[in-house]
C-alpha cells in the first residue's frame, strides 16, 4: 500500500489488463520475426484502443502485446500531388484530421474519422488500426475503401500491397498473415470533380457506434452511359465493409434522377445483411440503408451535377 | 511477466519506476504514484473519467501502457494548479456549479484545459465535441459547457 508523508492511503487497486510481456521490436524485420515466431500468441498494436478493451474482456488472451508504432516512417503523413497520399500507420486520428493535406484533398477522410468516438480516444486511435480492426461498423473503412484505399503490409518476406476491395474476410478477420504488420496505407490523387460524403447514424448525434454508416464518392466520367459514377460502401450492415456494387452499377448506367437514385438505394438495401443486436434491428437498419444512401448519393449528385 | 524500467516527467516531476508489462498509465498514476485524483471508471476508453494530458495531448489513460510513457509528459488534474492558484477552467466550474458527485470532474477538467490549449476561442458546439469522451451523470453537461465558455473569455 502506498504512503505519502506518513499517511497511509485505504486504496483498492486499479482494475486492469490481463498478464502478458511487453514487447518493442527495434525494426519492422524484428517486429514480423517475432510475431511470426508466436504466431497464435503475438499481437501487434498501435493505438491499442481495440486490443486492450477485447484483452480486458477476455477475448484475447496473447502472451506477448507487440508495440510496432513508430517504426520505420510509419510516423508520417506525406501528400505528392502526382501519387497521392500516404498516411503511415501510427499517425493517430487527431493528426489525421487536422492534416492540412487531408483537409485540402481528402476531406472526406477527416469527415469519417471525427465521427470515431471522443477527443481523447482519437489521440489514440489510428486509420491503420480501424482498418485492421476489421469491424463491419468501422467509420474509417468506407472513406479508405471509395477513395481506393491501398495497405501497405511488411510481413516475414518482406512489403508487398494489399487492396482494401479483398482486404476483409469476416468479422474482424482479414487477410493478415501472423507477421504481417500494416505499415502505412495510401490514397491516389481522388477523381477529378469529385464529391463525398459519409452519414453515420447513431444512437446520439456524435461519438457512438454506427448503427448504419454509408460513404459515397461519386465523380464525372465520361466512359459511364450515365456520366457518372459513384463509389459506396455500407458500414454495420454485413459481416464485412459492404460495397453495393449493382447500387453502385445503376448509377452508372442510368441517367441520374430521383427514380434512379430511389432505385440505387433498394439495391444498396438488398445487398446488405444486417443482425439484430444493442445498436438495432435487421430490419431497422436495412430501412436506413435505402434512406441514408439516398440522402448520400443525392447529396453527392448535388455538388457533382454539371 | 517482465517488468520495465521507465522514467516519465508527472506535473513536472520526474518519476524513475518499474512498471509490469500489463500495468496502464492510469494504475502508474494511481496506484504506484498516489495521484488519485484521475478516477478509473470504464477502464475501456468510453467514459473520460482517466483522462490525463499525455505529451500535450489528452488521452484515456487506460487506453495507454505504462511502459509504452518512457520519456513521456504527463499532466493529471493535480498539475492544472500552479502556486496554489487555480486554472480557470477549475474556476469557474465551481462558479457556474459544474461539480455533483465529482467523479468525473478530472477529466472534465483536463479535456477543457487541453481544448483551450488548442483553440483558445471555442464555439459552443466545439466545447461540446471536446466534451464527447467525458460521460457526466448528474449535472446535464450544460453548467460544465458554461464553465468551459467562461474559461474561455476569461483567457481572452
Amino acid at each position: 500500500m502506498p504512503e505519502t508523508a506518513g499517511q497511509t492511503f485505504i486504496h483498492t487497486p486499479t482494475p486492469g489488463l490481463p498478464e502478458f510481456d511487453y514487447i518493442k521490436p527495434a525494426s519492422l524485420t524484428a517486429a514480423s520475426q517475432f510475431l511470426a515466431e508466436h504466431a497464435g500468441e503475438a499481437r501487434p498494436f498501435m493505438g491499442g484502443t481495440d486490443v486492450f478493451v477485447r484483452m480486458r474482456d477476455g477475448f484475447w488472451t496473447e502472451k506477448y502485446i507487440v508495440n510496432v508504432k513508430g517504426l520505420d516512417g510509419m510516423n508520417d503523413v506525406t501528400f505528392d500531388p502526382t501519387t497521392g497520399l500516404t498516411i503511415g500507420a501510427s499517425v493517430n486520428m487527431n493528426r489525421l484530421i487536422a492534416s492540412l493535406e487531408v483537409k485540402e484533398h481528402y476531406p472526406l477522410l477527416a469527415e469519417a474519422a471525427h465521427t470515431v468516438a471522443s477527443y481523447q480516444l482519437r489521440t489514440r486511435a489510428t486509420l491503420v488500426g480501424n482498418i485492421c480492426n476489421a469491424s463491419p461498423a468501422g467509420d474509417t473503412i468506407g472513406a479508405c475503401m471509395v477513395l481506393d484505399g491501398t495497405l501497405h503490409i511488411h510481413g516475414v518476406d518482406g512489403m508487398r500491397k494489399e487492396p482494401l476491395s479483398t482486404f476483409f474476410v469476416g468479422p474482424g478477420q482479414t487477410v493478415l498473415k501472423p507477421g504481417d504488420i500494416a505499415t502505412a496505407i495510401t490514397f491516389p490523387i481522388p477523381p477529378a470533380g469529385y464529391a463525398a460524403k459519409y452519414i453515420k447514424l447513431g444512437r446520439n448525434a456524435i461519438g457512438d457506434l454506427a448503427i448504419v454508416g454509408v460513404t459515397a464518392l461519386g465523380f464525372p466520367d465520361r466512359g459511364a452511359p450515365s456520366g457518372y459514377r459513384v463509389r459506396l460502401a455500407l458500414a454495420s450492415v454485413a459481416p464485412i465493409p459492404l460495397v453495393p456494387t449493382q447500387a453502385e452499377a445503376i448509377l452508372a448506367e442510368k441517367p441520374i434522377t430521383e427514380a434512379t437514385i430511389n432505385e440505387a438505394a433498394q439495391a444498396a438495401m438488398d445487398a446488405s445483411t444486417p443482425i439484430d443486436d444493442v445498436r438495432g434491428s435487421a430490419r431497422y437498419r436495412k430501412l436506413m440503408v435505402k434512406n441514408l444512401t439516398r440522402r448520400a448519393v443525392t447529396q453527392v449528385w448535388e455538388q457533382i451535377r454539371e | 511477466m517482465a517488468f520495465h524500467r521507465i522514467t516519465l516527467t508527472v506535473n513536472g516531476e520526474i518519476e524513475l519506476v518499474d512498471v509490469p508489462s500489463n500495468m496502464t498509465l492510469l494504475q502508474l498514476l494511481r496506484d504506484k504514484l498516489v495521484l488519485t485524483g484521475t478516477k478509473n471508471g470504464c477502464a475501456a476508453g468510453e467514459c473520460g473519467a482517466c483522462t490525463v494530458i499525455l505529451d500535450g495531448e489528452p488521452v484515456n489513460s487506460c487506453m495507454v501502457l505504462a511502459a509504452e510513457c518512457d520519456g513521456a509528459q504527463v499532466i493529471t488534474v493535480e498539475g492544472l494548479a500552479h502556486d496554489g492558484t487555480l486554472d480557470p477552467v477549475q474556476e469557474t466550474i465551481i462558479e457556474q456549479g459544474g461539480v455533483q458527485c465529482g467523479f468525473c470532474t478530472p477529466g472534465i477538467l483536463i479535456s477543457a484545459r487541453a481544448l483551450l490549449d488548442r483553440n483558445v476561442d471555442p464555439s459552443d458546439y466545439e466545447i461540446r465535441d471536446a466534451l464527447v469522451g467525458n460521460l457526466c451523470r448528474c449535472t446535464g453537461y450544460l453548467r460544465i459547457i458554461d464553465a468551459v465558455r467562461e474559461a474561455a473569455s476569461r483567457a481572452s
